[in-house]
């Protein structure tokens, strides 16, 4: 009887201070590094060229990784139709590019325009455009769907969110709105490669690089430089500015944030703009490396930018980002040294360990219970 | 007295019926069913069908029909359903007294036919049919009075993997597969047996799901091995995924598929330079090919009054067509038994190859390698197993 109590008291203990948890990460951790250093020392070139494909990745999901943290540090809200937002950025600039070329409207307008100066300046459309219709579905989507909600129990705003997702994915695959196929993504510019060997070479199409070398694309250089343009753009909003300033409020205490004069509403408006303007970039970013666009496209970016942010700390926006840097390099080394089909096993098992083990992600704050 | 008047008149259908029945069995003529989905989303599969199998019995017809008889056929919408293939069937074997059958296009309503066919002595030729439990029973015997035209999915490998060897040369390949895919295991499976039986090796073999998109893990591995060939037997939506991430990763080594390549959604692109098999096209160079398309052209004509083109279903349908009249030719007699013994034996020069049976009932035939390039896909070779 005394024993049995001990055990139990012992037992509680080590769930309550995580230590299974612990243990199991750490045993885990030592045995991957060991894993994929053994490897990399056979082939650093591989190597290194898996770590350059996970950045690739781990930067779109950064962009939609921050919508998500964004609009549950404010409403508490996991917005599961973010990924949606995500497919329809993706196929609105898909629209843009091939039935109306906006991603060369100067060359149209002034035909003594440079092609490259034009491209750049239609890119940019495009993506602003983007950018500005996803801000305003989501803005319209939070008016109808989740504005009601919000004062209803938490699990209410999740199933309407999840029911906004469904609606989006199967209301673009009808016939006449984005269809159920698989689209080729043509992009606004071509890809070009370039390969790392004792220099940087330009790779020319149908001839193969030499050995050991590490290869990237333009396509890598546009997503890493426009995610951290627009990462930069967003923390000046939220540390700089008088609405990001509202935001932290809101976020922090919104009855008092109400009180100080904050219009509260309009600030989670604003919140829903900016995490599906991010998406939306995402889209067209995700669609412009992977050269397809399909209804429900969206589904697994948007889980793995849901486990990113978790990982990262929901509601912390550099959590976000350094939560999705981890993903896309987990995904890609268990993929290249596992096996491909591991790659999402492993990433829903670092949701599972970060859970288990630390709840808050990397830099999230323990969440207070609110009087 | 209604109800009584009701009873009178079927009794006058039924026997109007049962009379017309015995005249049509009691003529001189051999009476064929074909079972195509004439409405529906793969309507046009139907119209091909009927129209491949339609040509074939008007042609032995004009030759002076078969065992000094005409051809007559039935044609009956079977929807591409289990449910309306089961009527459909029931209707041309029981009230048409129909003893052989064309048919049908898709394997889900050929299984439920096939059962129908085996247990009433029926014999039933599938077009287009691929998968294995058409001809198969569920111990894994052969239905002995079923067959199809066309070759199933896994054969495609071994096509593959010898066009590999011997055209293109390869030493080494690199297969990527799908567990979760039936018909790209199965490919893939083969591709493998037949290329190390031919004296290749596999240099790598990388599964992923049918849900990835980023495939540049696998790709970094293909680069690193160096391959002299590529083996992807995936759907059109993972080859173009697949293909363009390829080039942006300096892969040179050519890519090599099944016929889920065969799209217009095919991104050709990204895909050029690629092989696929397939079981016919029309580009195909042989005079039995040509003369198919000039004749089919002539009797066929589009809304605009230009000749058609036979697409692959017309064309497995006129060779399916052709076989069960040949092995009623050869058999001497039109008793379903007999026929049968025939067709499993036969040897018929058709449209899509020579063709032979298998243990199986599965033709033995050659295949049609395409290539994709400068935005056309064009005909390369045809490769006997």
């Amino acid at each position: 009887m005394e024993k049995s109590s001990k055990i139990s008291a012992l037992y509680e203990r080590a769930i309550r201070e995580r230590w299974i948890g612990k243990g199991f990460l750490a045993l885990i951790a030592v045995l991957a590094v060991g894993y994929i250093g053994f490897n990399a020392k056979e082939s650093p070139s591989l190597f290194f060229q898996q770590l350059i494909n996970g950045l690739q990745i781990g930067f779109v999901y950064a962009l939609v990784a921050l919508g998500y943290t964004m609009v549950y540090g404010i409403v508490r809200l996991i917005n599961f139709a973010h990924g949606d937002v995500f497919m329809v950025g993706a196929f609105i600039s898909f629209f843009a590019i091939d039935r109306f070329e906006l991603h060369i409207w100067p060359s149209k307008v002034f035909p003594a325009i440079h092609p490259n100066l034009s491209l750049l300046i239609g890119t940019l459309t495009t993506i602003l455009m983007t950018m500005v219709f996803c801000a305003l579905m989501a803005m319209t989507i939070e008016r109808f769907a989740y504005k009601p909600l919000r004062t209803a129990p938490r699990i209410s705003a999740l199933i309407t969110a999840i029911g906004v997702s469904f609606f989006l994915e199967y209301f673009g695959a009808l016939p006449f709105v984005f269809t159920p196929n698989f689209i080729t993504y043509k992009g606004p510019f071509p890809t070009t490669s370039w390969y790392i060997k004792g220099g940087i070479y330009k790779l020319e199409s149908g001839v193969a690089p030499p050995d050991g070398s590490v290869i990237f694309s333009n396509i890598l250089i546009i997503i890493v430089v426009t995610s951290l343009i627009l990462l930069s753009i967003l923390q000046f909003i939220v540390r700089r500015t008088k609405i990001g300033k509202a935001m932290r409020a809101t976020a922090f205490d919104k009855p008092t944030a109400r009180l100080m004069g904050i219009n509260v509403d309009g600030v989670i408006s604003v919140t829903f703009a900016i995490g599906a303007a991010l998406a939306g970039a995402g889209g067209i970013l995700y669609a412009t490396a992977y050269r397809q666009v399909v209804f429900l496209m969206g589904i697994m970016p948007g889980l793995k930018a849901f486990i990113s942010a978790v990982l990262g700390g929901i509601g912390s926006i550099p959590g976000a980002l350094v939560g999705a840097l981890i993903l896309g390099q987990a995904e890609v080394l268990s993929a290249g040294y596992i096996s491909t089909p591991m790659r999402d096993a492993v990433a829903f098992t670092i949701l599972i360990l970060v859970l288990l083990v630390r709840p808050t992600g990397i830099f999230g704050e323990p969440e207070r219970e609110k009087a | 007295m209604s109800k009584k008047l009701f009873t009178l008149m079927s009794l006058v259908i039924v026997a109007a019926m049962l009379l017309s029945s015995c005249q049509g069995a009691g003529g001189g003529k051999i009476k064929i069913a074909i079972l195509a989905p004439l409405s529906g989303a793969v309507s046009t599969f139907g119209v091909s069908t009927r129209d491949g199998a339609i040509l074939a019995f008007e042609e032995w017809n004009a030759k002076g029909g078969v065992l000094g008889k005409q051809i007559e056929w039935v044609v009956e919408d079977s929807q591409c359903e289990a449910d309306p293939g089961v009527n459909a069937a029931n209707k041309v074997i029981d009230q048409d007294g129909v003893k052989f059958i064309v048919g049908e296009v898709c394997s889900k309503a050929s299984i439920p036919i096939s059962e129908i066919a085996e247990a009433k002595g029926v014999v039933q030729i599938s077009p287009t049919s691929t998968n294995v439990n058409v001809t198969l029973k569920g111990d894994g015997s052969t239905k002995a009075y079923v067959f199809r035209a066309c070759f199933i999915d896994p054969f495609q490998g071994l096509v593959g993997a010898k066009f590999a060897l011997s055209n293109l040369n390869a030493k080494t390949a690199f297969i990527m597969l799908d567990q979760g895919n039936d018909y790209v295991r199965g490919l893939a499976e083969n591709f493998e047996k037949s290329f190390v039986d031919g004296g290749g090796t596999i240099v790598g073999k990388e599964t992923y799901t049918s849900t990835d998109t980023d495939f540049s893990a696998i790709l970094a591995k293909v680069a690193e091995a160096k391959p002299d060939v590529v083996y992807l037997p995936d759907y059109y939506n993972i080859v173009n995924l697949v293909t363009a991430q390829a080039k942006e990763k300096g892969i040179t080594a050519p890519f090599l598929g099944g016929d889920g390549w065969d799209s217009a959604d095919l991104d050709r692109a990204a895909a050029d330079g690629g092989y696929f098999t397939n079981h016919y096209t029309e580009q195909d160079t042989r005079p039995i090919v040509q003369d198919w398309l000039k004749r089919y052209g002539e009797k066929y004509k589009d809304d605009q009054g230009n000749p058609k083109v036979p697409d692959a279903l017309a064309t497995l349908a006129y060779d399916a067509a052709n076989l069960l009249v040949a092995a009623i030719k050869e058999a001497g007699s039109d008793d379903p038994a007999k026929v049968k013994d025939a067709l499993a034996k036969i040897k018929w020069d058709g449209v899509s190859g020579t063709i032979t049976f298998d243990a199986q009932h599965n033709p033995i035939k050659s295949a049609v390698i395409l290539q994709v390039k400068d935005g056309k896909v064009n005909y390369v070779a045809t490769v006997a197993p």
